[in-house]
């Protein structure tokens, strides 16, 4: 268990590592001067030239890559030149939009996925079990901002429901921010919902066909009792994984659906950190995103050993 | 006895909202495409900040109207000597910034010097290069000299980058801005909206909104349901692109079509070859045409200009048959460029709808008479330092959005690469020049001087299109700046 562990451990850094320098490499050589963006086409050179030394932009590159992983290990994200705010001062604001409607995603997509899939494999090859699929596959099948556009045209311009897009924020009561993640959040798990409950469907089936499965049949159990208790828990592992998997499919999907609803998420703040060549903002940002992809990597890791005890001698 | 209550109850609720219906409402949503990187206009030219604070939250001397006019703001009157170099602004009294503090004369003289020091980051610091002195008078009154005559001085002094600040909160502006207007800063959620709440005790006439947002929507998509559901009353400046007659035919909503001061230009790099020879230029200038490239890039609303001047400003000349559309003159220019089979150049086109497609349409016309055109879509970060900051490039499309800004042709190092000693001539004169009548023939000398040389092909004046809920009053139709001035606002009843 505990050389498992290090080894998933010693594999996470490496790739924040590896990460670090690739986000850093690639926003280096990406054209444009943050500065003249800033200031726009009119600017004179000199108001050019003392931004970017304020910006700290006249420096050499790996004195900048050096300073900015060390400030990061310090937990100093630099400052924001566009909006010239500390950079995780931005990013707080943000994560508490992108997370919670990354959550209320997830658990709505798993909340749907899973009784659909096991009705689906308990019913195995019946009309029921084609239709659901049937509207699975439709569901993998559409972009999720076809469906946010669907969704804001019926609830926000048709019924009047619920707001167009726009966060109001969490201050003006929570009831107000839930309302404005709704729209967002059922765009964002329905495709989700679809792939895992396809996911859930054969993650059963293959289990059912096991035969722990039908020697738990032969004592005599019902069907039922072997679904939940027998089989659901091995069928499991498939479902972490791809759960882990939407988890950074989620935080990129996000960045699709913050912008159809305008929300002042994350993933809006790094599009638009790439349009203003606020690269610290890039850097910082993808970099925590990173770091989330690799600790959920890394619980699903941990988790399928604990879902099986396999798992946890061998490796 | 249950149910009569809440008949009682009910109709004590209709009556409520019945007389709240017939008291104006006093708030507004505008939708913005671009976020302001920060919230100081004298601190960096970013169009996106004027948008939100202009004449709202900041004021100037003098104030800069919805016709271009140039109006009096924190001076309520001016004298200038007669040759032109000595102003004298009588200051508004009672005037106080957001935090209390009192605004005299020493705020003008701090906010100029510091607009035009040294260190200054005022991306408009040229503005102000000819004030040789700011002197105060007494509280009330500012003398300003100049090192020499400048023809726009009044104008400038009203543009969002010399607006008055306090010393005391200069630093803070960009997240905290205090300025003179009738409405004052209450919040920015970063990404989503910026707030302005209306100040008590504004000096001038009182605003009618009590309440204004401007809330950030970077996406056409996103504007079109923003408008329709009513969460956004205003898009001054709304880019919906196919879903426009879909909004016009919602009888909630206005649309007005309105004129900028965005010259939409073909540029040249007029330093490389084959673009230095003039019949390049002209057998360009001569096979395109224009009526086209409004349908297409523009949904046909853009005026047609010849040279580099707004059809709305009173200067204006109509050059734009200077070249009439005609390819065969087209081809006889460039054999006598000794280019008669054409050649390859390279179109770089940033972002904007305008420019993307214009640039396809222009490539499709240049094919006629052999130019073989390639097209490089590029970012705005990429465009502005390659194309704009480097040079590299042949040729481009773009806007000029700035008022008043016929003299980049004269500038030297700007992209264009254009020199002309007759033109920069007529700006040395220009620049100096008060009369305006005597303005006005200089800049018809300018405008002809660019329209015959074609340092770029003049397309069209890019439009304004103002959407916004049909009971709103008093927005600006077109945008002589980039500022979106809600002072004069309300609701009809």
């Amino acid at each position: 268990m505990l050389a498992y562990l290090a080894k998933r451990l010693l594999i996470g850094l490496a790739t924040l590592v590896v990460a670090s320098l690739v986000v850093f490499g690639v926003l280096e050589i990406l054209p444009g001067d943050p500065a003249r963006l800033m200031l726009g086409m009119n600017a004179t050179e000199d108001a050019v030239r003392a931004l970017q030394s304020e910006m700290g932009l006249d420096q050499p590159m790996l004195v900048r890559y050096f300073n900015w992983v060390g400030n990061m290990l310090h937990l100093d994200f630099g400052q924001s030149y566009t909006y010239s705010v500390p950079v995780i001062d931005l990013v707080a604001e943000r994560v508490v939009v992108s997370l919670p409607l990354a959550l209320m995603a997830l658990t709505l997509s798993t909340a749907i996925a899973i009784p659909v899939g096991l009705f689906a494999a308990s019913r195995r090859g019946s009309t029921s079990d084609t239709v659901a699929m049937g509207i699975a596959q439709f569901g993998v099948a559409v972009p999720n901002f076809w469906f946010a556009l669907l969704l804001i045209y019926v609830f926000a311009v048709w019924l009047r429901l619920v707001p167009a897009g726009g966060f109001p924020g969490w201050d003006a009561g929570v009831w107000p921010a839930l309302k404005a993640l709704m729209l967002p959040a059922i765009a964002l798990a329905l495709p989700q919902a679809a792939i895992l409950a396809r996911v859930t469907r054969s993650g059963l089936l293959d289990v059912l066909g096991e035969d722990y499965i039908r020697t738990a049949r032969a004592k005599g159990l019902t069907r039922s009792r072997v679904l939940w208790r027998h089989a659901l828990r091995n069928a499991l592992i498939p479902v972490v994984t791809i759960l882990g998997l939407q988890f950074s499919f989620l935080l990129a999907g996000t960045i699709i659906i913050e912008n159809v609803f305008y929300l002042p998420g994350l993933g809006r703040l790094v599009l638009q950190a790439i349009a203003q060549r606020d690269i610290i903002v890039v850097e910082s940002v993808v970099m925590l995103l990173v770091v989330a992809v690799v600790t959920v990597n890394l619980l699903v890791d941990l988790s399928y050993a604990i879902v099986d005890p396999r798992l946890r001698v061998a490796r | 006895m249950k149910i009569w209550k809440s008949v009682a109850a009910a109709l004590a609720l209709a009556l409520a909202s019945g007389t709240a219906a017939f008291a104006a409402r006093t708030d507004l949503v505008v939708g913005v495409v671009l976020e302001p990187p920060h919230l100081d206009p004298t601190g960096g030219a970013a169009a996106a900040i004027d948008e939100i604070v202009y004449a709202n939250l900041f004021e100037g001397l003098t104030r800069i109207g919805s016709k271009g006019e140039v109006m009096p703001g924190l001076a309520e009157s001016w004298t200038a000597s007669d040759d032109g170099k000595i102003y004298t602004f009588k200051l508004r009294s009672g005037v106080k910034f957001h935090d209390g503090s009192d605004f005299n004369a020493d705020d003008v003289k701090f906010s100029l010097n510091r607009a035009r020091a040294e260190d200054s980051t005022n991306a408009q610091k040229q503005i102000f290069a000819a004030i040789d002195t700011v002197e105060v008078i007494d509280p009330t009154t500012v003398k300003i000299t100049l090192s020499h005559p400048e023809g726009l001085f009044l104008y400038n002094m009203g543009i969002g980058d010399a607006v008055i600040v306090a010393p005391e909160s200069a630093d803070t502006n960009k997240e905290k801005p205090i300025g003179t207007g009738p409405f004052k800063f209450d919040s920015w959620a970063k990404g989503s909206s910026i707030k302005l709440v209306k100040t008590d005790g504004y000096w001038g006439d009182p605003v009618a909104l009590d309440k204004v947002e401007f809330r950030i929507i970077p996406d056409a998509a996103s504007a079109v349901p923003a408008l329709l559901s009513g969460d956004v009353q205003a898009f001054p400046n709304a880019q919906v692109g196919d879903a426009l007659p879909q909004i016009e035919a919602d009888p909630r909503l206005k649309v007005v079509i309105g004129t900028t001061e965005g010259e939409t230009l073909l540029s040249f790099n007029n330093k490389k070859p084959p673009f230095d020879k003039l019949e390049v230029r002209q057998a360009i200038a001569s096979a395109i045409d224009r009526k086209a490239i409004i349908d297409g890039a523009s949904s046909g609303r853009g005026l047609p200009i010849g040279s580099h001047m707004s059809p709305t400003s009173p200067a204006y000349i109509d050059l734009t048959e200077t070249y009439p559309h005609d390819v065969a003159k087209a081809k006889e220019y460039l054999k006598a460029a000794g280019l008669e089979n054409g050649f390859k150049a390279t179109l770089k086109l940033p972002p904007p709808a305008y420019a993307r497609d214009g640039g396809e349409i222009i490539a499709s016309q240049l094919r006629e008479i052999g130019i073989d055109l390639e097209i490089i879509p590029v970012e705005w970060a990429d465009w502005l330092s390659k194309v704009f900051t480097e040079k590299d490039f042949d040729a481009t499309i773009v806007s000029h959005t700035e008022a008043n800004d016929i003299d980049i042709y004269g500038r030297s190092g700007y992209y264009f690469q254009y020199e002309n000693p007759a033109f920069n001539k007529v700006i040395a004169d220009l620049a100096v020049e008060n009369d305006d009548a005597k303005r006005n023939a200089l800049l018809g000398e300018a405008q002809k001087i660019l329209a015959t040389d074609v340092p770029a092909v003049f397309l069209f004046e890019l439009p304004k299109t103002g959407i916004w809920d049909a009971k709103l009053e008093g927005l600006w139709e077109n945008s002589p700046i980039q500022a979106n001035d809600v002072t004069k606002v309300k609701w009809a009843q």
